[in-house]
């Protein structure tokens, strides 16, 4: 459960990562690429190298729905239903690796947050993080 | 027996180059704790841990943060041989402590997280990939006397 004062950090969290969408989004794709090779079986249609556009593209598509459902945080289940639908009846993605890509986008923004990404913030982030996939996979079964 | 390749060895020893074991280990533990405050559980006679900044000062952390780490060396000086260096290690863990074995990938994640921090654009996800790797070798290890 997130406290209030965790819903306005990650506001605020989220709000400084879009304007750095694609490279945040990309870097924590490729980590996840790199660390789990089996994520890569669900991009076999696109580009995946380092720097490809498909991956940068790719990348802020997922930064930006973080951002929106960060804004949207006491109606993510509204707000996310689209995302939801596709992830369950189109993507299908095995709901084990929403955990890896979601390990990936911390691990990234330890890696730029710096002296912000304290441990409240990596807590509230987690929960954040955890809560958003739980919904995308709502529909699953 | 697991294949390491010249390549991972080097990112891995290049990690712990770099690694000072007390704050590192204790940057660890802490957000373990308070990122998965169910490990707590396993703190029950260490003293205060009501917020981010007690447990950071706790001196009985940093000193199980060190011991974590001295434990990691020991998988880095025998990488060829971790499953059979670790089995005092996790008899220890399963019937003395009785720690529940998912929470060991709970604190990898944690330590991987505060390595990312530390080395922000040197730890690329090559260096991450092996260091993963490395870890989750590890962790099958302390898995393993569990029965």
């Amino acid at each position: 459960m997130l406290s209030n004062t965790e819903k306005e950090l990650i506001v605020q969290i989220w709000d400084k990562m879009i304007p750095v969408a694609e490279d945040i989004g990309s870097e924590a794709l490729l980590r996840m690429f790199t660390t789990f090779p089996k994520t890569k079986t669900y991009f076999s249609h696109l580009d995946i190298s380092p720097n490809s556009d498909h991956l940068r593209c790719h990348g802020k598509k997922i930064v930006q729905a973080l951002a929106d459902g960060a804004r949207n945080i006491s109606t993510l289940a509204t707000t996310l239903a689209p995302l939801s639908r596709f992830h369950a009846y189109l993507l299908r993605i095995h709901p084990t690796n929403f955990k890896l890509l979601n390990h990936c986008i911390l691990v990234t923004l330890a890696c730029h947050m710096g002296d912000n990404f304290t441990p409240v913030a990596h807590a509230a982030i987690d929960k954040f993080l955890s809560a958003f996939s739980a919904v995308l996979a709502e529909k699953f079964r | 027996m697991v294949q390491w390749t010249a390549g991972e060895r080097a990112a891995i020893q290049g990690v712990f180059a770099k690694l000072d074991y007390e704050s590192v280990g204790l940057e660890s533990l802490t957000r373990c704790l308070v990122v998965y405050p169910w490990t707590q559980r396993y703190f029950g006679g260490f003293g205060n841990l009501y917020n981010a900044e007690a447990i950071m000062a706790n001196p009985k952390i940093a000193a199980h943060g060190t011991v974590v780490l001295k434990g990691l060396e020991k998988a880095l000086k025998n990488m060829d041989n971790i499953k059979n260096t670790f089995t005092a290690l996790s008899e220890l863990h399963s019937e003395k402590l009785q720690v529940d074995p998912g929470n060991f990938q709970l604190l990898a994640d944690c330590l991987t997280v505060v390595l990312a921090r530390r080395m922000t654009t040197d730890f690329t996800p090559d260096i991450q990939a092996a260091w993963q790797k490395f870890l989750s070798v590890v962790i099958s290890a302390l898995r393993r006397q569990y029965y």
